[in-house]
C-alpha cells in the first residue's frame, strides 16, 4: 500500500486565529524568534493497488470536494513512500 | 509606491477603473467635480466603497426618510436613525441599544465564516454606542429545505452563529429558519445584537477637537475582503466573474471577547470622546464617517497602520473588511491611560491620526498626501437616486389568484391528517435542530428564549427589569402586497413582545430585496417602507435603524421582498413573563381576536398546496394595539399563565406548540371560532393570542378583555395527553412532538 498525503492549509491572505494564538503564546512560553505560525492540516490516506496518475486525480478531486474548503483554503497532494 | 495627490494633479488624463469598482460614469464625474482634479487610485477607492450601495444607500435614502418624518412621539428615543445603533430609555436610569443588519452575500459565498462575521459586525456596532452586548438573534432565510444547496449553506450558517456566538459568550435568544423557492442562491442571513448601557455611558461616532488623536485598536489589518461591501452588495453573482469575489473575513471571536472587555473598560474610565466601529468599507468608512460626524478634519499616517500582510497596498488598506477592529478618538493626555489600557487586554492599539481643523480628511502614505478630500462628501452626501418604480404587471393576477380554490379538508381524518402534515412542515417544524447549537443561557440573564415568542434578558437584578425581543417578517406575504407585508411583520413582532408580557417601544429593521434597478422590485420597496412607518406611526414604535440588503436576486429573479423587523419592548418585572407552554392542568384555554376565513399565503396554501396568491391577512394595528394593552395588563396581574401568539400555521400550530413546550395535553372546541373547522384551525388572522387561565380568574381576564375591546372565545381546558379538538381529531402528544421534531434531524442529520 502506498500513502499519499494531503495537505490543506488556508490561504496566504486568509485570517488564521488558531496560528495567530499559538503566535501569541509561544513568546509567553519563552520560545522566542518566532515571526509568525499559520496552522493547517494533514491528511493521510492509505490507497490500495498502484498510485496511477488518474488515482491521483481523483484524490485531488476528494481535497477539493470534501478535505478542503476551496473558498478559503489551499491544498497539496504528494506521495510518501510505501508503507 | 501609491499615487498621490501632486501626480493626480498633473495627470488628469490618466484612465481610471471607476467600472470596475462598482461607479457610474456620473458618479465619477462627481467625484472629479468635488476634488477640482481627478481622484488619486486612494481615493477612487474610498468613493467607491462609500458610494456603493450598501454604504451610501443612494436608492434607498428617499424612502428611508419616511421613518423620521412619521415617527412617533416618543420620550423613550435617546439616540434615533443615523448613529451606529438607535438607543432606547427603558427607564431606572437604563437604556438599551440593538440594531438588525443582513451579512446575505457573504453568508452564500462561505457560510460558516460569512454568518460568523455577520455576527462579529453587529455586535461591534452594538459596542460603538458605549453599551455592553447582552444577547443576539438570527432571522434566517433559505431555499426549499430538501434542496442541495440548502444543505451546504444551512449547517455552515447555523454552525458560524453558534460558532462565534458561543465563543463570545452571548445569549442567542430567538429568530426565524423560515424555507422559500425565493431565497435558493440567495439565503438571508440577518443579525440583531442587543446591548445594555446606563444613559450617562452612551458613545456617539465622531471625531472633534482639534489635536485629538485617532487610535486603531484590534486585530490587525490584512486582505480580507477587499472590495467585499462595493462589489459584492453592488452586483448580482454571476459564475462568469469568480473573480470578482473577495478574500473571505475571517472572524476571531476571542479577539473579539477581548475588545468587548477593552471597550468597556476604556469608557468606564472615561477615555475616549468617540468612537467607531470597522464594518464594511473598513478604515474608509471609519474615518470619513467620524471626520464627517465632527466638528473639523483628520489626518491619516496610513503607513502607521499594523499589517498582517506586509504587501497590502494603500488603497487595499483603506478598503479592508478585517475583523475585530475599533477606532477611537483619544484627548493626547489620555493616551497613555488608553494605550495601557489595551496592552492590559493584549489588545494592539496604534496612533494612526490625529483631529485637525483643516476641513479635509487627508491621508499620509510614507510621507506623500495620497487622499486629500471633504469627509463629508465621501461619508454623507453620497449619491442619491429617484429610482423609478411601478407596480408590477403581474401584481393585479397574483393577487386575484386567491386560495379559494385549492381544496380544502373537511372531514376529522383529513383535517387531522393536514394538521400532522403541518406541524411538521420544515417552516412550523420544531427548530430546536438550529437552536440548540446555540447557547442560549450564557451571562445567566436568559429569562426567555427559542422557542419562546420573544427573548427575554433580565437588565436588572435588583429590580428585575428586563427587556423582551422579537423578529418577523413573512416574504410571502409581502410578496401578495408589499405595503400590507411589512406592517403585517411588524404586528407580528409587536405581538409577539407583547404577548410576552412586555410593553413594545421601538423597532430596528432588515429590509432584504432585490434589484434596485428593477422598478417591479423598487415598487416593492416604496410600498413597503410605506408601510412599516405608516404601522410604526399607528402603533407608536419609532424605527431606530437597521439596514438595506439590496441586489438579493439570481439572475432576473428576485427574491420575495423580506423586511424583517425586529421589536423591543420592556419588561417591567421579568419574574411576570408569560411563557407559551401550558403549565399545568384544568386552566381555561381562551382565543383573544378573531378570525377570518384569511389564508392568502399561509403556511397551509404554501406547504400543502405549493400556492402563492391572492391577498394577505388583512392588517387591523388597532387590533394589535388593543391586544397588547391586555396583555399587558394580565401579565401584570398574573391572570394569564401561558400565552401564545397565533400566526403561521393558525390556531392549531399556535395550540400545538402551547402543548409540546411542557408536554401538557388539551381539549378545545373550535365551533364558535370561525365558520368552519378548517379556517378556525389554519387561517392566519392577525391579532390573535391563546392564553391559559386559572379557574377562578377567568371572569377576570374577561372582563378585561371586554374593557380593552378584545374579543374572547373559550375554547376549553389544559390536560391530558392529547391534543382534542372536539368532534374533529384528537391526537396523542408523543406522535404531535414526533412529526413536528422529526423534520430537521431527517432533513440536516
Amino acid at each position: 500500500m502506498a500513502r499519499v498525503v494531503v495537505d490543506v492549509m488556508l490561504k496566504p491572505e486568509i485570517l488564521d486565529p488558531q496560528g495567530k494564538a499559538v503566535a501569541q503564546a509561544l513568546p509567553r512560553l519563552g520560545y522566542d524568534g518566532i515571526a509568525a505560525v499559520r496552522q493547517g492540516k494533514r491528511f493521510e490516506l492509505d490507497v490500495v493497488g498502484e498510485i496511477t496518475e488518474e488515482r491521483l486525480a481523483q484524490i485531488r478531486g476528494a481535497a477539493e470536494t470534501l478535505l478542503s474548503n476551496p473558498v478559503i483554503e489551499d491544498f497539496t497532494v504528494r506521495v510518501e513512500d510505501a508503507i | 509606491m501609491s499615487e498621490t495627490v501632486k501626480h493626480a494633479e498633473t495627470t488628469p488624463e490618466v484612465q481610471q477603473p471607476w467600472r470596475e469598482l462598482g461607479l457610474k460614469e456620473d458618479e465619477y464625474a462627481r467625484i472629479r467635480e468635488i476634488l477640482g482634479r481627478r481622484p488619486t487610485s486612494a481615493e477612487l477607492a474610498m468613493y467607491s466603497v462609500m458610494w456603493s450601495e450598501h454604504c451610501s444607500y443612494k436608492s434607498s435614502k428617499l424612502h428611508l426618510a419616511q421613518f423620521g418624518q412619521k415617527a412617533p412621539k416618543t420620550d423613550a428615543l435617546l439616540v434615533g436613525i443615523g448613529e451606529n445603533a438607535g438607543v432606547v430609555d427603558i427607564g431606572q436610569g437604563w437604556a438599551v441599544t440593538f440594531k438588525v443588519e443582513s451579512h446575505n452575500h457573504p453568508s452564500y459565498v462561505e457560510p460558516y465564516q460569512g454568518a460568523a462575521t455577520g455576527v462579529g459586525g453587529i455586535v461591534r456596532d452594538i459596542m460603538s454606542m458605549g453599551a455592553r452586548p447582552v444577547a443576539v438573534m438570527d432571522p434566517l432565510r433559505f431555499g426549499p429545505a430538501d434542496a442541495e444547496d440548502t444543505r451546504r449553506v444551512l449547517p455552515g450558517v447555523v454552525a458560524g452563529i453558534g460558532g462565534y456566538g458561543n465563543c463570545l459568550g452571548l445569549p442567542n435568544i430567538g429568530g426565524e429558519v423560515v424555507f422559500d423557492p425565493s431565497y435558493a442562491g440567495n439565503p438571508l442571513v440577518n443579525a440583531l445584537c442587543v446591548g445594555v448601557v446606563r444613559h450617562e455611558d452612551i458613545k456617539l461616532a465622531f471625531a472633534s477637537g482639534r489635536g485629538n488623536l485617532i487610535v486603531l485598536f484590534g486585530a490587525a489589518t490584512g486582505g480580507d475582503g477587499i472590495g467585499g461591501v462595493s462589489v459584492l452588495a453592488s452586483e448580482t453573482f454571476d459564475d462568469a466573474h469568480p473573480t470578482k469575489r473577495p478574500a473571505v473575513q475571517v472572524g476571531d471571536p476571542f479577539m473579539e471577547k477581548v475588545l468587548i472587555e477593552c471597550c468597556l473598560e476604556v469608557f468606564a474610565a472615561d477615555l475616549v470622546v468617540g468612537i467607531q466601529d470597522l464594518g464594511g468599507a473598513g478604515l474608509s468608512c471609519a474615518t470619513s464617517e467620524l471626520a464627517s460626524a465632527g466638528d473639523g478634519g483628520m489626518t491619516v499616517w496610513l503607513d502607521r497602520v499594523p499589517l498582517r500582510d506586509s504587501s497590502l497596498a494603500p488603497e487595499e488598506i483603506l478598503m479592508s473588511e478585517s475583523q475585530e477592529r475599533m477606532c477611537a478618538v483619544v484627548e493626547p493626555a489620555k493616551l497613555d491611560a488608553f494605550l495601557d489600557i489595551c496592552a492590559k487586554w493584549d489588545v494592539l492599539a496604534t496612533v494612526i491620526g490625529e483631529v485637525d481643523d483643516s476641513g479635509r480628511l487627508t491621508v499620509q502614505w510614507h510621507g506623500d498626501t495620497i487622499v486629500d478630500v471633504p469627509p463629508r462628501s465621501v461619508a454623507h452626501d453620497g449619491p442619491v437616486y429617484e429610482r423609478p418604480f411601478a407596480r408590477p404587471s403581474w401584481q393585479d393576477a397574483l393577487q386575484a389568484d386567491d386560495p379559494s380554490s385549492l381544496p380544502r379538508p373537511t372531514s376529522g381524518d383529513e383535517l387531522r391528517a393536514t394538521l400532522l402534515q403541518m406541524v411538521a412542515a420544515p417552516n412550523l417544524a420544531s427548530k430546536s435542530w438550529v437552536t440548540d447549537q446555540y447557547d442560549r443561557y450564557v451571562l445567566g440573564n436568559t429569562v426567555l428564549a427559542q422557542p419562546e415568542d420573544a427573548g427575554v434578558i433580565r437588565v436588572d437584578d435588583e429590580t428585575h427589569l428586563g427587556v423582551a425581543l422579537a423578529t418577523d417578517g413573512n416574504g410571502r406575504f409581502a410578496k401578495l402586497d408589499p405595503y400590507a407585508g411589512a406592517q403585517l411583520a411588524l404586528s407580528e413582532a409587536y405581538r409577539n413582545v407583547a404577548v410576552s408580557g412586555a410593553r413594545p417601544l421601538a423597532v430596528t429593521d432588515c429590509l432584504n430585496f432585490g434589484s434596485p434597478e428593477d422598478p417591479d422590485v423598487m415598487w416593492q420597496f416604496a410600498e413597503a417602507t410605506r408601510g412599516l412607518a405608516d404601522a410604526c406611526l399607528e402603533l407608536g414604535v419609532p424605527v431606530t435603524g437597521g439596514n438595506v440588503s439590496f441586489y438579493n436576486q439570481t439572475g432576473d429573479a428576485a427574491i420575495n421582498p423580506t423586511p424583517v423587523v425586529g421589536v423591543l419592548g420592556v419588561v417591567a418585572d421579568v419574574r411576570r413573563r408569560v411563557p407559551i407552554g401550558f403549565g399545568a392542568a384544568d386552566e381555561v384555554v381562551l382565543l383573544l381576536g378573531e378570525a377570518r376565513d384569511e389564508l392568502g399565503g399561509s403556511e397551509w396554501a404554501h406547504h400543502v398546496h405549493g400556492h402563492l396568491g391572492g391577498l394577505p391577512p388583512r392588517v387591523d394595528l388597532a387590533a394589535e394595539k388593543a391586544l397588547g394593552a391586555l396583555m399587558a395588563a394580565a401579565a401584570d396581574d398574573g391572570l394569564v399563565t401561558a400565552a401564545h401568539d397565533v400566526s403561521d400555521g393558525g390556531l392549531a400550530q399556535t395550540l400545538v406548540e402551547m402543548v409540546l413546550r411542557r408536554g401538557v395535553g388539551a381539549s378545545v372546541t373550535v365551533d364558535d371560532v370561525a365558520g368552519d373547522a378548517f379556517v378556525a384551525l389554519f387561517a392566519e388572522s392577525v391579532a390573535r393570542a391563546v392564553v391559559a387561565v386559572p379557574a377562578d380568574r377567568v371572569a377576570d381576564l374577561e372582563a378585561s378583555a371586554s374593557s380593552y375591546g378584545v374579543p374572547v372565545t373559550r375554547l376549553g381546558n389544559t390536560g391530558g395527553e392529547t391534543l382534542v379538538v372536539q368532534g374533529v381529531l384528537t391526537v396523542a402528544v408523543d406522535e404531535l412532538r414526533a412529526a413536528h421534531e422529526g423534520t430537521f434531524p431527517a432533513l440536516f442529520g
